[in-house]
Parts: C-alpha cells; sequence; structure tokens
C-alpha cells in the first residue's frame, strides 16, 4: 500500500514539472519518465515474491 | 585483403530447476530431449571427429594448463538452421550457426533465444513431477561461478597470431562500455577493499591473464584454443571467450560487429593499435568495469594514459579510414559495415554525453535505470536483496517473467526473421548445406559437426562429406545441386563425380 501512496506522489510532482519547464524539453523528460513508472510498476507485480531466497537459490556450476 | 569475417555466438544458458531434482546435467538434458524430440523432431546427433580443443595457437601448450575436456556422452543435437544445441558441462549451450555478417549473427542468437523458450515450454509439458525448468540468458549467479557466451570469427591463417593478441587486447578490455551487460556487486576477491555497486560487464572480474588455452580456470582475455573447424592451412578460428551474452539488439550487434572490423584491420595489418598497448590490460579490464563515468585513466605501455572510451573513439577512427579506403567487403555486406559503424558513433557520442540516453540500446544501461528507478521508488540502498534479484530476472527468457523483455529496447532484425532462422541456415556459409541436408533427409544424416556430414545410405561404409571452406556449400553453391537430387544417394553421387 505504500508504494502505491508513493507513486501517486511522483505523479503529482512531474506534472508540477510540466508547468514550470521549457515546454519541449519537459515533455520529452515526462514522457521518459512516464515510462519508466508504468516500467516499474509492472516490476513490482512480477519481481519474484522473496528476493532474497530467489537469489539465493540460483547456484550455477562454472562452465566453458 | 582481409577474408570476410564468417562469425558466430556459443551461449551457455543459466539452468534452474523449481521444486525438483536440482542436478543440472539431467535437466540440461531434459530441456533439449524435449526440444529435439517434440518440437524439432530431431534426431541426428553430433559428430566429435574433429574435436580439439587442447590445441594451442602458439604452438605449445604450458604444462600446467588444463584445456576442457571433450565430453561424447551427453545430449548433442543439431539443429536445421545449423546451429549446434547440446548440454557442455553444466548448461544447455546453443551455437549459432556459421553466419555471413553481424546482423546475420545478431538474427541467429535470438533465434537461440526462442529455441530455449520453446524448450522450457516443452520440458513444462514432458515433466509430470511438479518440477520447473527456468532458462537465463546471463553470465555468472552472483557467487563467483561464471560461464561463458563465445564468439567465433574466421581469420586468415596467415595473419601472426602475436599481432592478433597485441592489437585485439585493448578492443577487448574497453568494448565492455557498450556491449557489458551489467552486474549488481562484485563476487571475486578481484576488487577487494573498493565499495563495488555496479559494474558494466558480468565477465570482466573473471578475467587474470592476458593470452592462454585456459577457458574456466585463469581465464585468458585472448583465449588461444586451436581448432579451426576449416582447412588448417588456410583459416584460424578467433575463439573469442571475454564477452557478456547480451540481449539488448544493438549490443549484440556492436559486440560481434566492430570485433569483426578491428579483426579484418589487424588481418590486413593496418591497424594502429600498437599505439594503444596497455600497460597492464588485465587490471585495466577490471578498472574499466567499474568505471560508469569513463573518465578513469588507464596505464599505457609508453607510459601516457587514456580512458576506455578514448580507447574506443581511436579504434573508431582507424575502422572508418579503414572502411573508406578499402571497403567493407570483410564484413560479408558492406551495408552491414556501414550500419556497424553509424552505431558504433553514435554509442561513443551517447556515452559520452549521456550514457543514460542508451537505456534502449545498451544492456548495461537499460538494467542500470531500472535499479535506479526502482532504488528511488523503494528506497533501497545498493546491498538490497530486491536489487539482486532484478539483476537476476532481467536475464529470464521466460516472457511472462522477463524484466529485459519489459524495457522496449530498440531491435535490429524482425520478429519474423528471427522466427525463420530457428529452422532455416543461413544462405551465405556451409551451414546451408548443413541445414538443408538434415531439413530433407533428416534419417540419413547421421552425425554432423561443423566441417564435416556423415550419410547412412543403407549400404557399408558410411559416407562423411567434408566441408572443410566455411565459405563453400552456401545456397548459390549448392541450392539447384539440392534442388535436383531426389535421395542422398544421389547427392553422393553427384558429389564425387
Amino acid at each position: 500500500m505504500a508504494e502505491r501512496e508513493q507513486k501517486k506522489k511522483t505523479t503529482t510532482e512531474r506534472t508540477e514539472e510540466v508547468v514550470e519547464d521549457v515546454p519541449g524539453a519537459s515533455a520529452t523528460g515526462d514522457k521518459l519518465k512516464a515510462e519508466l513508472d508504468d516500467l516499474l510498476d509492472e516490476i513490482d507485480e512480477v519481481l519474484e515474491d522473496n528476493a532474497e531466497e530467489f537469489v539465493r537459490n540460483y547456484v550455477q556450476k562454472g562452465g566453458e | 585483403m582481409a577474408i570476410q569475417k564468417v562469425c558466430g555466438i556459443e551461449t551457455e544458458y543459466g539452468i534452474q530447476v523449481v521444486h525438483g531434482d536440482p542436478n543440472p546435467i539431467a535437466a540440461s538434458s531434459v530441456l533439449i530431449n524435449a526440444y529435439a524430440h517434440d518440437v524439432a523432431r530431431q534426431q541426428t546427433g553430433w559428430d566429435f571427429e574433429d574435436e580439439a580443443p587442447g590445441n594451442d595457437a602458439r604452438g605449445f601448450a604450458r604444462d600446467d594448463a588444463m584445456p576442457p575436456q571433450v565430453e561424447t556422452h551427453l545430449v548433442n543435437t543439431v539443429l536445421t538452421n545449423g546451429a549446434r544445441y547440446y548440454v557442455d558441462h553444466a548448461h544447455p549451450e546453443y551455437s549459432t550457426p556459421e553466419c555471413g555478417d553481424a546482423l546475420e549473427c545478431l538474427r541467429y542468437d535470438r533465434a537461440g533465444e526462442l529455441i530455449l523458450i520453446r524448450s522450457m515450454e516443452a520440458a513444462d509439458l514432458a515433466v509430470h513431477d511438479g518440477s520447473r525448468l527456468v532458462i537465463y540468458k546471463n553470465n555468472s549467479d552472483g557467487k563467483g561461478n561464471s560461464y561463458g557466451a563465445h564468439e567465433n570469427y574466421l581469420m586468415d591463417r596467415s595473419a601472426p597470431f602475436t599481432r592478433i593478441v597485441a592489437e585485439i587486447t585493448p578492443h577487448f578490455v574497453t568494448r565492455q562500455i557498450f556491449a557489458g551487460s551489467g552486474k549488481v556487486g562484485a563476487e571475486t576477491s578481484i576488487h577487494d577493499g573498493r565499495r563495488v555497486d555496479f559494474q558494466l560487464s558480468q565477465r570482466a572480474e573473471f578475467f587474470e591473464e592476458q593470452v592462454g588455452l585456459e577457458t574456466t580456470l585463469k581465464r585468458p582475455i585472448v583465449n588461444t584454443r586451436d581448432e579451426p573447424h576449416a582447412d588448417p592451412h588456410r583459416y584460424r578460428r578467433l575463439h573469442v571467450i571475454v564477452g557478456d551474452a547480451n540481449l539488448a539488439e544493438v549490443a549484440t550487434f556492436l559486440k560481434v560487429g566492430t570485433t569483426a572490423l578491428v579483426l579484418a584491420m589487424i588481418e590486413d595489418d593496418v591497424s594502429g593499435s600498437r599505439s594503444l598497448v596497455l600497460a597492464d590490460p588485465v587490471t585495466a579490464m577490471h578498472d574499466v568495469a567499474l568505471d560508469l563515468t569513463f573518465t578513469t585513466p588507464l596505464p599505457m605501455a609508453d607510459g601516457s594514459t587514456a580512458t576506455a572510451l578514448a580507447i574506443q573513439w581511436e579504434l573508431f577512427s582507424q575502422a572508418r579510414k579503414y572502411a573508406d579506403d578499402r571497403g567493407l567487403a570483410c564484413m560479408g555486406d558492406e551495408a552491414v559495415g556501414e550500419e556497424v559503424l553509424r552505431r558504433w558513433e553514435a554509442v561513443l557520442n551517447g556515452l559520452e554525453t549521456d550514457p543514460m540516453s542508451l537505456h534502449r540500446q545498451l544492456d548495461w544501461v537499460a538494467k542500470l535505470q531500472m535499479i535506479e528507478g526502482y532504488r528511488e521508488r523503494h528506497g533501497c540502498d545498493w546491498g538490497d536483496h530486491r536489487l539482486a534479484a532484478l539483476d537476476l530476472q532481467y536475464h529470464d527468457l521466460r516472457p511472462s517473467r522477463s524484466l529485459f523483455a519489459r524495457m522496449n529496447t530498440e531491435t535490429l532484425v524482425d520478429e519474423a526473421s528471427v522466427v525463420a532462422a530457428v529452422t532455416e541456415p543461413p544462405r551465405g556459409t556451409r551451414a546451408w548445406f548443413r541445414g538443408q541436408c538434415l531439413k530433407k533427409w533428416p534419417a540419413a544424416v547421421v552425425t554432423a559437426n561443423w566441417d564435416s556430414l556423415v550419410f547412412d545410405l543403407g549400404t557399408d561404409p558410411l559416407r562423411r562429406v567434408p566441408m572443410m571452406d566455411p565459405l563453400k556449400g552456401t545456397a548459390d553453391h549448392v541450392e539447384e545441386l539440392l534442388d535436383a537430387c531426389a535421395t542422398p544417394t544421389e547427392l553422393l553421387d553427384r558429389l564425387s563425380s
């Protein structure tokens, strides 16, 4: 839940930047940031639940 | 003139068993058998006649050198696209067929990813014990165990090996600034005493020598394995073990394309990289991996210093001049050669002015941007397990889980051509003959390897067809002949007449 709130806050800040900045430049930056936010939303959904266990269990033998 | 840089990539994939027998050799066998039997319906095995990975290009081998052993008992198959798909040590490995240029090499490397994805799906249907196989296209487990993504380039035997070693080393040390796949943290003692949050390369910290035969211990920047899989009097196959496996298409394309071009210059003895001799290539390689701003001065043999970016600019300038003076026939397709130069320049410009602007082109940038965004959103520090999880899951090949697949990176080959490359061989190399014979007469080709096919015509003895030239057996050479032959017996009769 905390994560959702944080994301909303970021969105508000981004809107304010559009008003203050040069229109063209901020529009591009805004688009990139929106894309990154969407990506992070998706990652929050698909990232393995127990990160510590997931990383610990990934053990490979050397190869080549 | 430099000969055409026929090239290929061998990728050892990471394999993880969830809820099942963790034995990676058994798991890799299940995976590849599921593909060979249920998807490709392919039975032709690999022929080990030609394998000699212990031969050293320097003409000698150190007594303490440990060349790899040839394992003949594990699953090993040849596909109709001319590729080899097999269990190597404890990993599934896919070797692209011989490709005529860097773009084709990218396409067949991508086809390999599709083959591994289809293999996972086939294995899921084949096993009923609740276990799942998960495949990763990466190069280390984060715990000090590394596995490779090797490249191969066809070279003229007349180019002295000592010159190749001296002049390719600066490229191998510095190309990671665009070809690295990125990694959270460090896993060897190389960087002792230094804080390492993120490295450009997965592999850089595993390299301990400038030149040598080994691939699993004391890994060398230039590998001396001398196993041409072709006429040894005319050809050399440079076996390159220094790279990361890439997912970003631009990174794969540039890794292979720039290396092919620098090797062509070395072959024509116009490379000025003798002026780019590093004082200590191994240490430089480790330092470059840690330098996300490309400002670390690397000590040169002549007492000066240069940054990795400056070395890459110098190599690019030489390559641009070489192309203008001599053309780009060495790159297989002149237009592909020009595209390599154009992209190389654009990426160096990007790295110089705003590295993060390359998040759609380069793996390490895409990964770092994702991680920095995650850190900001969740307020985690670099030691947080979630960052290591992001790093690992970036390389997960499952479409439902892959983080890379969500990055919206730039593509250079269209998906339909990648799908076709899963079953169709390249037209411009001997892979075409191999693949077409396997498609046409799967039961008659009993074994195959890079430089021959063995046919069983139902009569003794078995018949071996040698293919000692990677640039013969192309569609131009044999398409008409193959079309005209109704049976393998007819083909062999006409080949021997």
